[in-house]
C-alpha cells in the first residue's frame, strides 16, 4: 500500500508555473489523494476555468511522481466545490507577499461585487493600505493590478475568488 | 434525454467559445493596455468555460450507443469521422461547420468599436450570470459543477462591463452616441436568449425578468433607455446564423483545416 502522506509531501515540490513560489498544496488545488497497492490517483480542482497553468500542473504532478518511482499515476479534475482563494494556505499567502504579490483578502469579509467599490489591499512592499486599483484584470486570470499611493510602486494583487 | 443534454451543452459551449474568439480580436488593440488585458482575460475565462462544456459533451458522446449517436449526428464534424478515433474536445471546437454551431447570435456579431464590445459583453454577462445561477441547481451534476465554477468569473465580467456601460453612456457626447448606436444594433439579438429551444435544459424565459431589471438599473445610471422596439431576431440556437460567423470560423479553424488532426 502506497503511503498517502508521502504523496502529499512530494506534492509540496510541485510549483505553480506562473507563480513559482507557490506549491500546489499552498494553492489549495489538491482536493484528495487516493492510493492503492500500486496506483496513485490525485484529484485537483482548477483555479480559473481558462487557467492555462492547469494542464501544465497536471503534467508536472505526474512527472514528479514518476521521478519518485510511482509509475501508475492518474490526475483527475473535479470542478465542484469550486476553488476559492480562501483555500490558499496562510503560508502560501506569506510567500505571495514576500514575492511582491498582495495576497487575497478573506472572501467573506472583503470580497465585493459592487460596482466602483474597491477592496482595501495592502501594498506588499511598504505595507500601506493607501493603494488604488489600476485594473480588475492583470497578467494572469487570478490577478488584478494596483498601485501604492505611498511608495508609488505598482503591484499585482491575487484577487479574491 | 441524454441526446438533448449533449445538444444543450454544445449550445452553452458554442456561445462561450464564439464570444471568446470575438473578444480575442482585441489582443494588442485595446484602447489602453489595462483594458486590452481585461477584455482578453474575459476571453480566456470564456474559453475555459467552453472547454469544460466541450469536454463534458465529448464524454457523453463517446458513451452513447449507436441510436443516440445517430440522433445527434448532424452536429458531429464530418472530418472527424475519417480520423477513426474517439471524439475529442478540439474536434467539436474546430471542425464543425457554421450550421452545426448553436451559439447565440449576439456572440458572433462583429467586434465593432469599444462601445459595441462593451455593450454586448454586458448584455451577455448579465444573461450568463442569471443562467448559471439557475444551472447551479441542475439535476445534471456535471452541468451544475461547471455553472458553479463559471459563475464566479462571470460575476467579474458583469461588474467590469456594467462599469464601462455607465462610463460610456454617462461620459462624453461621443461615447454616449457610440453606445446608443451599439444599443440600436444589438437589441434585436437579445430576445433569443429567453426563448427556449427544444433541447434546452434551463427555463430561460424565467430569467427575463431579472435580466431586464439588471439592464434597466445599469441603463438608468448611464442615461440610456431600454429600446421600445419589440421585433427580435432568432436562429442561433437552431444553427441559422448571420454572415459574420463564417468569417470568424475561417480564422479560428485555419490551423485544424490546413493541418488536419494537428496536435500541439
Amino acid at each position: 500500500m502506497i503511503d498517502e502522506k508521502q504523496i502529499w509531501s512530494i506534492l509540496e515540490e510541485v510549483k505553480d508555473p506562473e507563480i513559482p513560489v507557490l506549491s500546489v498544496i499552498d494553492l489549495g488545488i489538491v482536493r484528495s489523494i487516493n492510493t492503492g497497492d500500486y496506483k496513485v490517483e490525485i484529484i485537483i480542482t482548477p483555479t480559473y476555468s481558462g487557467c492555462p497553468a492547469m494542464d501544465v500542473i497536471a503534467m508536472d504532478i505526474r512527472l514528479k511522481l514518476i521521478e519518485k518511482g510511482y509509475r501508475n499515476v492518474s490526475v483527475q479534475q473535479q470542478l465542484s466545490p469550486a476553488w476559492t482563494t480562501d483555500w490558499i494556505s496562510e503560508e502560501g499567502k506569506q510567500k505571495l507577499k514576500a514575492f511582491g504579490i498582495a495576497p487575497p483578502n478573506p472572501k467573506q469579509q472583503f470580497c465585493t461585487s459592487e460596482m466602483f467599490q474597491q477592496e482595501a489591499v495592502q501594498c506588499p512592499r511598504c505595507n500601506s493600505y493607501h493603494t488604488e486599483l489600476i485594473s480588475q484584470f492583470g497578467s494572469t486570470a487570478c490577478k488584478s493590478m494596483y498601485r501604492c499611493l505611498d511608495c508609488k510602486e505598482a503591484f499585482d494583487h491575487f484577487k479574491c475568488h | 434525454m441524454k441526446t438533448n443534454t449533449f445538444i444543450y451543452i454544445l449550445h452553452l459551449a458554442d456561445s462561450a467559445l464564439i464570444l471568446a474568439q470575438r473578444n480575442a480580436e482585441w489582443t494588442g488593440y485595446g484602447p489602453v493596455l489595462e483594458q486590452d488585458i481585461a477584455i482578453t482575460n474575459i476571453s480566456l475565462d470564456l474559453l475555459g468555460q467552453s472547454r469544460n462544456f466541450y469536454q463534458y459533451a465529448v464524454s457523453l458522446y463517446n458513451n452513447f450507443n449507436e441510436e443516440e449517436k445517430q440522433a445527434v449526428d448532424k452536429y458531429i464534424p464530418r472530418l472527424w469521422k475519417e480520423y477513426k478515433r474517439e471524439l475529442q474536445e478540439d474536434d467539436l471546437a474546430f471542425l464543425r461547420e457554421e450550421h452545426q454551431y448553436l451559439n447565440l447570435l449576439i456572440t458572433e456579431l462583429p467586434r465593432g468599436d469599444w462601445a459595441q464590445t462593451i455593450l454586448r459583453q454586458f448584455l451577455f454577462s448579465a444573461f450568463q450570470c442569471f443562467l448559471y445561477q439557475q444551472l447551479q441547481n441542475s439535476a445534471d451534476k456535471q452541468l451544475a459543477a461547471i455553472a458553479e465554477k463559471s459563475i464566479k468569473e462571470t460575476s467579474y465580467h458583469l461588474k467590469w462591463s456594467s462599469e464601462w456601460v455607465i462610463r460610456l453612456g454617462d461620459g462624453t457626447g461621443e461615447s454616449n452616441q457610440r453606445i446608443k448606436n451599439a444599443l440600436t444594433d444589438q437589441w434585436m439579438f437579445t430576445g433569443e436568449m429567453f426563448v427556449s429551444s427544444i433541447y434546452e435544459l434551463a427555463d430561460v424565459s424565467s430569467l427575463k425578468e431579472d435580466w431586464t431589471k439588471k439592464v434597466e438599473s445599469i441603463f438608468s445610471q448611464s442615461t440610456l433607455e431600454v429600446p421600445k422596439q419589440s421585433w427580435m431576431q432568432s436562429g442561433g440556437k437552431e444553427g441559422r446564423h448571420t454572415e459574420h460567423l463564417g468569417y470568424l470560423l475561417t480564422e479560428m479553424q485555419y490551423l485544424q483545416r490546413a493541418y488536419p488532426n494537428a496536435q500541439w
